[in-house]
């Protein structure tokens, strides 16, 4: 039994995954720490304070605290989440459990290396506009339909979490699948008038077991996304184009 | 050993430098053969639980079968070519599955583990997938071969006398609940990979098509055992219409 502070505060333990690869030494363990849960606490404040006053040595990944860069993705209770964008309020059992995303490079206790994947999966599918057609930048860029835009922007939106393919069990079974965030890329520029690129292009990027056809529709990707993509559509849109190809 | 070939081997393109177009065609005919069978079983359920109307409506769709409205008394070959057709689709579509399948120990366990640390339903659905479809290899191919070589013993009795007498049963009652879940699971996952319907109104409408389903497959099983249990004495003899009357 938890107890609750006049002020609203309650105890509540946080058991974190420690465990650092590059030491020999290391043995991968669960550490608690209990710490007073105050209003509006998100667990980067929870983890900020066990670093601050508790804990110097635990590591986790964080940047803009404002569910913006993406970097704070951890497994919480066994969902992955941004830890800026969960509040411990949620967990009434005041019991919360944070593991280090899974699929990615694990470097020390919730800390993964997402970048190198995704530095990886742009150049996989040529995540940037291809226009091999002669530019003029003294003339106005070719305006977009609004909604197109506003479609286009839509999956702009994605912020490289890495939630997506922590949640995905084809990527947890098969390493190289690309996963959603790739094909989201991918879904985005063949959206893009800009981009010259035919469906026979986008083929050669995504046109294999480990690219559109490797997806089994489990829908973790949808289901956590942090920011609500509509990566099922997208998904399914890029395989109907795709599966045309001749 | 042809150099395309050689080609494809060492830089998984092909001569121009392209890559091949089988996975999606894999892909496309996992989907289309998946359809395929889906509603075949919609139907099959439904025509098997005929009995639940009475003998003389299950024998009067059997004989339908067997198109007895062209061949006087009916022509059982026909059932045998339909079963032979659905065979071959099975076998395609098992095959094109497989591809899916986790294929060691690493994979498996990764997935398991992974299904249990999530809790997430579409993810765990896909153990029921799997593991029903690996029952199917051996259940439904049983069935689909007593069909294509003993067309003639569908009926009343027949199929009665094959459910109770030969004990069938475990296996008709293995395979209704296999074909079920495994067909409902399949059909949701169509609906989201080719994006066809919407997905929470689709999940709940396959939840509900399941439980009809399994109710009039269990029940119409039920049926049968009784039937087979009255007429173990009279074991291989055939329902007439007019001996019932």
């Amino acid at each position: 039994m938890h107890r609750v502070y006049e002020d609203g505060g309650r105890e509540i333990v946080l058991t974190i995954f420690r465990h650092n690869p590059n030491d020999e030494d290391s043995i991968p363990h669960f550490q608690d720490y209990p710490i007073i849960e105050r209003p509006g606490m998100t667990l980067y404040i929870a983890l900020t304070q066990i670093y601050t006053s508790m804990d110097h040595d635990v590591s986790f990944d964080f940047v803009c605290r404002a569910g913006i860069c993406g970097s704070c993705a951890m497994v919480v209770n066994g969902k992955p989440r941004l830890a800026c964008r969960t509040l411990t309020s949620e967990f009434s059992e005041g019991k919360i459990t944070l593991l280090p995303l899974p699929t990615f490079q694990h470097i020390k206790d919730l800390s993964v290396d997402t970048g190198t994947f995704m530095n990886a999966m742009t150049k996989r599918v040529e995540g940037w506009i291809v226009n091999n057609s002669p530019q003029d930048i003294s003339t106005i860029e070719k305006p977009i339909d609004p909604e197109l835009s506003d479609e286009i922007f839509e999956l702009d939106r994605c912020i490289e979490c890495g939630i997506c393919l922590a949640s995905c069990a084809t990527k947890v079974m098969r390493p190289n699948f690309v996963g959603a965030v790739g094909l989201n890329r991918v879904a985005r520029f063949s959206l893009d008038p800009h981009d010259s690129r035919s469906d026979e292009e986008f083929y050669e990027l995504i046109g294999d077991d480990d690219g559109i056809f490797g997806c089994m529709s489990f829908m973790g990707c949808q289901d956590h996304c942090p920011k609500h993509l509509p990566l099922q559509k997208q998904i399914a849109y890029m395989r109907n184009k795709m599966v045309k190809v001749r | 050993m042809q150099k395309n070939h050689l080609i494809e081997l060492l830089t998984q393109k092909d001569n121009r430098k392209k890559k091949s177009k089988i996975p999606a065609r894999l892909d496309f005919l996992q989907s289309a053969t998946g359809a395929v069978l889906v509603l075949f079983i919609m139907f099959h359920l439904l025509f098997e639980s005929s009995i639940l109307l009475g003998k003389d409506a299950m024998y009067a769709l059997t004989k339908a079968f067997e198109l007895d409205f062209v061949f006087k008394g009916g022509e059982p070959l026909f059932i045998a070519f339909l079963a032979f057709g659905v065979f071959v689709v099975f076998i395609l579509h098992a095959l094109l599955a497989m591809r899916k399948f986790p294929s060691s120990y690493r994979e498996y366990s990764a997935y398991r583990l992974h299904a249990k640390m999530i809790q997430h339903e579409d993810t765990s659905l896909w153990f029921i997938q799997i593991t029903t479809g690996f029952m199917m290899f051996f259940l439904g191919s049983i069935h689909l071969y007593t069909m294509m070589t003993q067309p003639d013993k569908i009926g009343p009795f027949a199929s009665a006398d094959r459910i109770y007498s030969d004990t069938m049963w475990p296996m008709y009652l293995l395979l209704l609940v296999s074909v079920v879940l495994h067909a409902s699971v399949g059909l949701y996952r169509l609906i989201i990979k080719w994006g066809w319907f919407e997905r929470e109104k689709s999940k709940w409408m396959i939840k509900a098509a399941t439980i009809f389903y399994l109710g009039i497959g269990l029940v119409s099983l039920g049926v049968y055992m009784k039937i087979g249990y009255e007429h173990r004495g009279e074991y291989g003899k055939r329902y007439t219409v007019e001996a019932n009357k």
